[in-house]
């Protein structure tokens, strides 16, 4: 690997395909760019500012098996260099997804990585189920595993800060899956050991890992004396959770690298706002990114960011942006 | 920066060519390519906050006041701005020839009349902000126009030498008196119309406002026309946060997103009931609110 600078390589020379399947060749994406879930709404809001093609993958909002309605408001608040957001997973529920969202985007051709999540181990079950019997499964990639969310079983606790709630069902999303599905799970940074929930999930059937969801934080409205999100709290996101992200990737990937777990292709997400961002997350393990808030200030952020992650390989002298992918784990 | 693949918006860098005080509000005018020519009345633009390295994010949308499509910088959009927190300041403080990123045009325009019925347009504060244009478009068409502004106090009314300039006929309703009527404009607004049989209320102003003017309108038997505020990060329908309950054509409530579904609702399509002490919430018998209650 070269690390030498070369200003005047042009960034159309680097190569931006990766492997995102555990194998080389078995999911390549033409670049590791790719919307986050929850930040980019189910395609047709982006295509009026880019080509939904242009993505390395299209991630959508994560669906549930029944539709939801989503939290009262206010659902936001703005906080420095992030927002807190309580959305409570508004969504058309599985069917109607499959029937219009995907349906849109397969028409369009987008390659898309569908973000699931369920209150049981069963209901995730049963919407990736759904999904794999769609009429439009050939323009899904992957599946995305939502575990931030409440575990109706165990009062509550999100399925992210229990590694053995995380595995169940990853388990039974992988029974429900044709063996061939990546299935990514998306882990929250709100655990006590990142690499302890990693490995139940690749070891129960995930066979990559996006990090990182967002954090959990709070913020008050002094003027009404109470909490400034309906919800009370709120998930914390944009670029001022990104060293959190780069953390968490950075302690996974050094222990696949270590052999305390097996090695698996890392989706790295939190706070890319540039392509500079994203060529740091790639560096500690990722082998693509996603971009989320940063898509809230400019709806062709994640375009954008292919491009300058291209300028910033060349003027590193990198030729294929494989070759960066854990270029500063030590 | 890229321009947008759409025809029907596009995401510039616009320069700030005039700024001026307008009572407590400021009025800024942008070149912003593009976006006059494809803007109607209704319609909002997007603007980014703090420079390329900022730390406000979000954007803060605003209705378009006026466009110029053709003027002597090329198309320029205007748009009214309270300065109410950090990032609203710092538009206002912009000074000409600073630039700063314009998305737009956004959001569902004012539906206009297909005949020239009478209609009465309700401002509250720099909410009237779009209703000039308005007023100007609806007269066109052969519809008389009367406007209402109002305000807790004069100096936070807008316009009112253009609404003498546009309309038909102006009413001035402040909290204290210190301008026009003392009062609020759902006092003026029964009577005005039924004087000028209107059938059309159009509306732009704070929640509580535009919740009764809808009912009023209902009362007197003429459809309102409101454009709602609802705090928006994005402005172009991703990030969920601008969602009130809306019921559709065949009655049923949904979250609906007021940046692409909106800003301009039928009133009485709005689930006003769901709306106190500065929350919303999703009403019982709303599209997707059994989903919730099981997690």
């Amino acid at each position: 690997m070269s690390t030498a600078t070369d200003t005047s390589r042009p960034a159309a020379d680097v190569e931006l395909r990766v492997d995102l399947g555990a194998a080389p060749g078995r999911l390549t994406l033409d670049n590791p760019v790719m919307t986050a879930s929850g930040c980019a709404a189910n395609g047709p809001e982006l295509h009026r500012f880019f080509d939904v093609r242009e993505l390395g993958a299209f991630v959508t909002k994560t669906v549930m098996r029944e539709p939801r309605s989503g939290r009262g408001t206010p659902r936001m608040a703005e906080t420095p260099s992030g927002m807190l957001n309580s959305i409570g997973l508004q969504g058309p529920g599985i069917a109607a997804f499959v029937d219009t969202d995907l349906a849109w985007l397969a028409a369009h051709g987008a390659r898309v990585l569908v973000s699931i999540a369920g209150g049981t181990g069963t209901e995730f079950a049963e919407v990736a189920a759904t999904l794999a019997a769609s009429e439009h499964v050939d323009s899904v990639i992957g599946v995305e595993v939502n575990i931030s969310c409440p575990n109706v079983a165990n009062r509550g606790q999100v399925f992210a800060c229990d590694p053995g709630a995380s595995a169940r069902v990853m388990t039974l999303v992988r029974e429900a899956l044709p063996r061939d599905t990546p299935i990514i799970a998306k882990l929250s940074p709100d655990v006590t050991d990142i690499v302890d929930i990693a490995s139940a999930c690749l070891k129960a059937g995930a066979s990559g890992l996006t990090m990182i969801n967002t954090t959990l934080g709070m913020v008050v409205d002094l003027d009404r004396m109470r909490p400034q999100v309906a919800g009370v709290t709120g998930g914390l996101s944009g670029p001022a959770v990104r060293p959190i992200a780069v953390r968490a990737v950075w302690q996974v990937a050094s222990a696949m690298r270590e052999g305390r777990l097996p090695p698996a292709p890392i989706i790295g997400v939190g706070g890319i706002r540039t392509g500079r961002d994203a060529l740091e997350l790639i560096a500690v393990g990722a082998t693509a990114v996603q971009v989320g808030t940063a898509t809230f200030n400019d709806p062709m952020a994640p375009v954008r960011v292919r491009d300058e992650l291209a300028e910033e390989l060349a003027r590193r002298g990198y030729a294929s942006v494989r070759n960066a992918v854990g270029a500063a784990l030590t | 920066m890229r321009a947008a693949v759409s025809s029907d918006v596009v995401s510039v860098t616009a320069e700030l060519v005039a700024t001026r005080r307008a009572g407590e509000y400021q009025h800024l005018t942008f070149v912003a390519p593009g976006v006059a020519e494809r803007a109607r009345p209704g319609h909002f633009v997007a603007l980014s906050v703090g420079g390329p390295t900022t730390a406000h994010l979000l954007r803060r949308c605003f209705s378009i006041h006026r466009v110029t499509p053709s003027g002597t910088y090329g198309g320029t959009v205007d748009v009214v701005v309270s300065a109410v927190g950090p990032g609203t300041r710092w538009i206002t403080e912009l000074r000409p020839h600073d630039t700063t990123g314009v998305i737009g045009p956004l959001g569902r325009p004012f539906p206009l009349p297909t005949e020239g019925v009478a209609c009465v347009l309700v401002g509250g504060g720099y909410g009237s902000a779009p209703l000039f244009w308005l007023a100007e478009m609806l007269r066109e068409r052969g519809c008389r126009v009367e406007m209402i502004l109002g305000a807790a106090t004069e100096s936070r009314l807008f316009g009112v030498v253009e609404a003498r300039r546009t309309a038909d006929a102006v009413t001035i309703c402040t909290d204290d008196g210190t301008a026009g009527r003392k009062g609020w404009v759902s006092e003026a607004l029964p009577d005005m119309i039924d004087a000028c049989g209107a059938r059309v209320v159009y509306a732009c102003g704070p929640m509580g406002m535009l919740s009764a003017v809808s009912s009023i309108a209902a009362a007197h038997g003429a459809v309102a026309q409101v454009a709602v505020e609802e705090a928006m990060a994005c402005g172009v329908g991703v990030c969920m946060t601008c969602v009130l309950p809306v019921r559709d054509k065949h009655g049923t409530t949904r979250m609906v997103r007021s940046c692409v579904d909106g800003p301009v609702f039928r009133g009485d399509r709005v689930r006003w009931d769901a709306f106190a002490d500065g929350l919303c919430t999703v009403p019982d018998d709303a599209h997707g609110a059994t989903g919730m209650r099981a997690h």
